[in-house]
């Protein structure tokens, strides 16, 4: 009979405190570690210093741009079509708007669709992704992949469009018909990444021991797929970026006067190339922060696929 | 005395990371001579196949760092050599067997389509040879490693084959190229014992028969024994101790190397004996005087501070350790 | 007198890996293990011999309750294991644990060891101060208490299998089974956790089923040794009666192969059997006794009838046409094979 191993006293003098302490050194180690080896690509840098600077500007809209007003209805026709100047840095537009502030205004509305997409595809595909994974060969998988390869074979952006024409057009309802179009890539990552994993061992060892399966699913799986997810979630915000200007260049997304990037193209185009700055500068924002968002997310994926040395 | 075909002399090797710089090599030297089996024991990151590669020059510099010391192969140094000349000697000179013949075969082409270059470019004139006759020569190289029907075999793919087919098929490859030097990185380890035998004989062999010096570097003490010559003991960056075979079985001195003895579980029985106590050290900031010194059950202060050259101890057989210093008090 | 704690009886596990054929499609079949009868002692350490393809990983996880076997039974202290179609009851769970291989993937990368070994604590006792737990089994395996922070890339080798030993001792089990534990180790550690092994064996009252292809690791450590081949047990003996009379040739084959480090181990190796050819692929077993198309011995009746097992001594069995008794063998020149073995004892 295989004798208890019963409690007794604590070995050595090691303390819940003391234990705490270790966990957070550990913790500043590995960030420590983490940094190093991103900034060891100086673009990554670069990539991640720019989304910072935007983020920072889109959240601070009101008080970094120089003409906040200009972002709501607003005309100055004497002011109208100025082109690059020391007071209006990109200019202004054909009812006399800044350009520069309600480019400024225009990332929030960018960073917003990306944001909210994300948020909504990312937790939902990756989950049917992950079940639709384990239980690889079961009828759960095949439900949810079949469902998944409908939606993929559709051409993304005319499905964009279909549903943005049909629902009223708006940021919000963009911002629907991206969501439902994403989704799928995020199932299909998360199956292939899920199928490999269940035949790990340490899954294997969790299923034996007797594991429930959301435990097995968020806490022993889960954990293991975030680099390649966080990498593609890095790129995709730009896509996502420019699926949403798109859908505003066409109308279908977020409406004028409002600053949408997307937007104040379209409404610039017709501009072209005289007052060339109406149109520019907006269509530049969007390669600066997709731009961004691509050297970020080479980063992230050269740090968590570098080995340690 | 001739001159060793390959010849290391005081080579370090330190790589940049987080942290600093790990000094992986301490001042490793390393010999071999024409028409010789050397082996080369240690235990996982000892540095052996940081130095392989550092002769082939594949280790990737940066975070790769050489600050000092010489390689020669036949004569020259391949740490001063343009990239050019450095192909002729990979492949051409020496040649290597990895340790794992499936990682190193590539599944997505046949046999034939990955001997195919290897032949062709191993020298000027084979390069003008036509399809049909480097197939020729692909199958001489298939029998002369005991594979049998080389004709469909070069039609297969890596995964049709077992794992002893492919190892053999890796060593084919290697010494299709007529190398002076093979360097065999663990060619026995993913193989079943009596499939291993079969290599390590085969390999034995085919040394045998062309003349080429073989490094075979191993953590296995008992496949040293069987088929080198001479034997280098590695440690954390340093060999540590080297002899004639049969002397470094019969009479080990490095603690080092006494305690690998010991530790190998007897097929006489005895009990486990309970290994080297410690881990090998930080690289990052290795200890001061011998490295091994931490772990070793007889040092002495000397070791602590100063680190041991190697003494000789009847010709042939040198060891890194103070406990051999003759001049001693 | 000890019980058995393990009794295995008639096991089989074939897999089908795909079909053959268009019209007619016949399975193509992996005969893992085919046909396995084994008993195991409370209290010793059973030891479990072969090369790739022999079947010995299946057992151990059909053991574990990770596959569920295609034929035959197992019972553990006189309860089935296989009774329930498919989940395993706790009670038993808690009762077989298993240590694999490679200690590289059997600990979770992204989970710190303390949440790696409460895991086990979670589910089988529940009730209890889990740090202090954690605490007491990382002093049992003499690992320091400030590792339950780390992840396991931290970790060597060594001290990762010897966390992996923790977590199986977590669940205060009854027997463990340790699928090569120390393969991937360096000689130096290999040392250092097997005597932990024997060390907690004694304390806690352990069995273990110890599965290796190093065979002097298995002289030093088993008590009883059973070897496989291609899906099947070839010979099983007291381990001193395995090493110094073995009696089946896949048995005296391997021993002959293997590298020794001494004089003294040259000569306790059986006279050389040089391999030939391959080992045959477990898809294709051959006819008859499966070892045939490499034995050095091989007869008629070896191509056609798959030969059973057989005493060849005290504790000791073998599967070889070779110990079958004189009347069962046709030809002349069989008896003389029997006669000449037996002249041999």
């Amino acid at each position: 009979m295989a004798r208890e191993i019963t409690a007794g006293e604590l070995p050595g003098p090691i303390t819940r405190e003391q234990v705490k302490q270790l966990q957070r050194k550990n913790r500043r180690e590995n960030l420590g570690r983490s940094w190093y080896k991103f900034s060891r690509n100086p673009l990554s840098v670069i990539g991640g210093a720019t989304i910072l600077v935007i983020v920072l500007v889109a959240v601070f809209a009101p008080w970094v741009a120089p003409f906040p007003e200009h972002a709501k209805p607003f005309t100055d026709f004497a002011n109208a079509s100025k082109p690059p100047s020391a007071q209006h840095l990109f200019g202004t537009d054909e009812i006399g708007r800044d350009i520069l502030s309600r480019v400024i205004f225009g990332f929030r509305f960018s960073l917003t669709m990306g944001i909210v997409v994300l948020t909504l595809v990312v937790p939902t595909g990756v989950v049917l992704g992950l079940l639709a994974g384990y239980y690889q060969g079961s009828w759960l998988d095949t439900i949810i992949m079949r469902i998944t390869d409908i939606f993929l074979a559709v051409p993304s952006l005319i499905l964009a469009l279909a549903i943005a024409a049909v629902l009223e057009p708006n940021l919000f309802n963009a911002m629907v018909a991206v969501s439902l179009m994403w989704w799928p890539w995020y199932t299909r990552l998360s199956y292939g990444l899920a199928s490999t994993l269940r035949n790990e061992f340490y899954v294997t060892s969790a299923e034996t021991l007797g594991a429930g399966k959301l435990h097995i699913l968020f806490r022993e799986i889960l954990p293991n797929m975030t680099s390649p997810i966080f990498t593609k979630m890095s790129l995709d915000m730009g896509w996502v970026i420019i699926i949403g200007a798109t859908l505003s260049f066409v109308g279908l997304g977020v409406q004028p006067p409002r600053p949408g990037l997307g937007t104040m193209m379209a409404s610039g185009a017709k501009y072209l190339p005289d007052q060339w700055w109406i149109a520019v500068f907006p269509a530049l924002g969007i390669v600066v922060v997709v731009l961004g968002f691509n050297l970020l997310g080479d980063g992230l994926r050269d740090l968590f696929s570098a080995e340690g040395v | 005395m001739a001159k060793p075909l390959l010849d290391i002399r005081d080579l370090y090797v330190q790589f940049k990371v987080y942290g600093g710089l790990l000094q992986v090599l301490d001042g490793v030297n390393f010999r071999v001579d024409t028409g010789e089996k050397v082996g080369l024991v240690g235990e996982t990151g000892c540095g052996k196949t940081t130095t392989m590669k550092a002769i082939l020059r594949i280790l990737p510099e940066p975070p790769a760092v050489i600050p000092r010391g010489e390689i020669f192969f036949k004569g020259r140094d391949l740490l001063n050599m343009k990239s050019a000349e450095l192909s002729e000697v990979r492949g051409g000179g020496i040649s290597m067997i990895f340790q794992d013949p499936t990682a190193a075969l590539n599944p997505v082409f046949t046999i034939g389509q990955q001997l195919d270059p290897v032949i062709r470019y191993s020298s000027p004139q084979n390069r003008r040879l036509s399809k049909r006759k480097i197939r020729e020569e692909a199958i001489v190289s298939l029998r002369e490693v005991a594979l049998a029907d080389p004709d469909r075999l070069l039609d297969s793919y890596p995964l049709q084959l077992s794992g002893g087919m492919r190892q053999r098929v890796c060593i084919g490859m290697a010494l299709a190229t007529n190398p002076e030097l093979l360097i065999a990185d663990e060619p026995g380890t993913s193989l079943d014992v009596t499939i291993q035998d079969q290599v390590l004989r085969l390999l034995r062999e085919l040394v045998e028969e062309k003349q080429t010096s073989v490094i075979l570097i191993t953590h296995t003490l008992g496949v040293v024994r069987e088929t080198t010559d001479r034997v280098y003991v590695m440690y954390a960056g340093n060999m540590v101790e080297v002899a004639p075979t049969r002397k470094l079985f019969a009479n080990p001195l490095h603690p080092y190397t006494q305690g690998l003895m010991q530790a190998v579980p007897k097929l006489t029985g005895g009990g486990i004996a309970h290994g080297i106590p410690g881990r090998i050290p930080e690289y990052l900031d290795p200890p001061p005087g011998c490295r091994f010194h931490t772990r070793c059950p007889q040092v002495m202060d000397i070791c602590r501070r100063e680190k041991p050259p190697h003494f000789g101890v009847d010709g042939g057989h040198q060891v890194a350790c103070f406990l051999y210093d003759k001049d001693a008090g | 007198m000890s019980d058995e704690i393990l009794i295995v009886d008639g096991l089989k596990k074939h897999f089908v890996i795909g079909y053959d054929g268009t019209v007619n499609r016949r399975p193509i079949t992996v005969k893992a293990v085919d046909g396995v009868n084994f008993e195991v002692q409370e209290g010793e350490t059973f030891g479990l011999v072969g090369e790739s393809g022999s079947g010995k990983s299946t057992i151990a996880y059909i053991t574990v309750g990770m596959y569920q076997p295609t034929e035959g039974t197992m019972h553990f202290r006189g309860e089935e294991l296989f009774a329930r179609s498919l989940e395993r009851p706790l009670h038993l769970r808690k009762e077989i644990q298993i240590v694999f291989q490679d200690p590289g993937s059997s600990l979770n990368p992204r989970r710190t060891i303390k949440q790696i070994l409460e895991l086990p604590l979670r589910i089988h006792r529940p009730n209890e101060d889990r740090l202090h737990e954690v605490m007491r089994l990382l002093d049992m395996v003499e690992l320091p208490v400030e590792y339950m922070h780390k992840y396991p890339q931290m970790l060597s080798g060594g001290e990762k299998q010897i966390v992996a030993i923790a977590r199986a001792l977590a669940t205060n089990p009854s027997l463990i089974i340790l699928d090569e534990p120390t393969s991937a180790l360096d000689v130096s550690v290999q040392g250092k956790v097997i005597n932990l092994l024997i060390r907690l064996q004694r304390e806690l009252g352990l069995t273990y089923l110890f599965i290796t292809h190093d065979l002097s690791l298995m002289r030093n450590v088993a008590s009883r040794v059973s070897i496989m081949y291609l899906g099947k047990i070839c010979e099983v003996a007291e381990a001193s009666r395995f090493f110094q009379n073995p009696q089946h040739p896949y048995t005296q084959m391997l021993l002959s192969s293997i590298p020794v480090v001494s004089e003294e181990e040259e000569a306790a190796k059986p006279e050389k059997i040089e391999s030939t050819g391959e080992i045959p692929s477990p898809v294709n077993i051959p006819t008859g006794c499966s070892f045939h198309t490499r034995c050095p011995h091989v007869m008629d009746i070896c191509r056609q009838v798959d030969p059973v097992m057989v005493d060849t001594g005290p504790g000791h069995t073998a599967r070889c046409h070779l110990f079958e008794q004189p009347a069962e063998l046709a030809a002349p020149t069989l008896a003389e094979h029997s006669q000449t073995v037996a002249a041999s004892k």
